[in-house]
């Protein structure tokens, strides 16, 4: 499997012939049984793209929901049940909200793949702390958009 | 030799490590913020409740935190695309961080009597 070094000579002469054959240098990624195929995509530049793209979009939306939440109108004073009911009773601040619940979690989930990814070093604890997840996010995912769609003002 | 010898220091390193920081905790308060409003799903009553708590003093300062975080971490999100897609980005990545900082101080500046006018008038009266 690795290859002999050849000893080196002072000489300008060959250092190899059907004796003193060349080293065999491996392919480098070369196909093993465990890995037959290529499993080499592109997924972390879209990953890369996606936190650029959906970042821009994240700034309009979570520092426009700030404005409404905490600053305008007497910030956090006002918010309850009613308040509530209020904003997602406009279609507008529901697609709002959904896709800002949306891109917030992808964004995140994937930001702290990247950090499980660099600081657990161990293989076992990065591929259950990625599982935690995951869980984690398509949990809250579903349960964010399940709210918003079943909301209803007259639950009382 | 540990494993942090190869960072740089300065600008560039403090911004990447504060993006970072700023990051988790945003997406840890999402994942809380996203349970909490799931209880109007259960009663007004319920919801009212926990948004309560997001009025008493304390929870309502870090409200203000929470805002400086996301604040960095948006405006410093601009600047890390503008080093990744302008080509003079990373030549101007000092200035744009510090011009960052600046329009944080501003923004920060301009949040904290809004943001903590509830607090302020619940300990000093309006």
């Amino acid at each position: 499997m690795s290859a002999e070094t050849t000893p080196a000579t002072a000489d300008d002469v060959s250092l190899y012939d059907v004796d003193n054959p060349a080293p065999v240098i491996e392919a480098p990624r070369k196909r093993t049984k465990k890995t037959p195929k290529s499993t080499r995509t592109n997924f972390e530049l879209y990953g890369w793209l996606f936190m650029r793209l959906s970042g821009i979009v994240l700034v309009v939306l979570v520092l426009g929901h700030l404005l409404i939440q905490l600053v305008l109108d007497g910030g956090v004073t006002k918010i309850g049940f009613a308040f509530v009911a209020g904003r997602w009773a406009s279609p507008f601040w529901q697609a709002w909200d959904l896709i800002m619940l949306w891109l917030a979690m992808l964004h995140g989930a994937n930001g702290l793949r990247t950090v499980i990814n660099d600081y657990a070093e161990r293989a076992n604890t990065r591929f259950w702390l990625k599982m935690l997840l995951y869980t984690a996010t398509v949990f809250t995912v579903l349960l964010g958009t399940l709210v918003i769609f079943t909301f209803d003002p007259n639950i009382r | 030799m540990s494993a942090g010898t190869l960072y740089r220091g300065r600008e560039g390193m403090w911004s990447w490590v504060a993006h970072r920081v700023t990051g988790v905790l945003i997406f840890f308060f999402l994942f809380v913020h996203v349970l909490d409003t799931a209880l109007v799903r259960v009663s007004p009553e319920a919801y009212d409740d926990v948004v309560a708590t997001y009025k008493t003093p304390v929870v309502n300062v870090m409200e203000y935190g929470l805002v400086a975080a996301i604040l960095f971490h948006a405006l410093n999100g601009l600047r890390v695309i503008a080093v990744d897609f302008w080509s003079k980005g990373p030549r101007y990545q000092k200035q744009m961080l510090w011009t960052v900082v600046g329009v944080w101080v501003v923004l920060m500046a301009g949040a904290f009597y809004p943001v903590l006018s509830h607090t302020l008038h619940t300990l000093f009266g309006s």
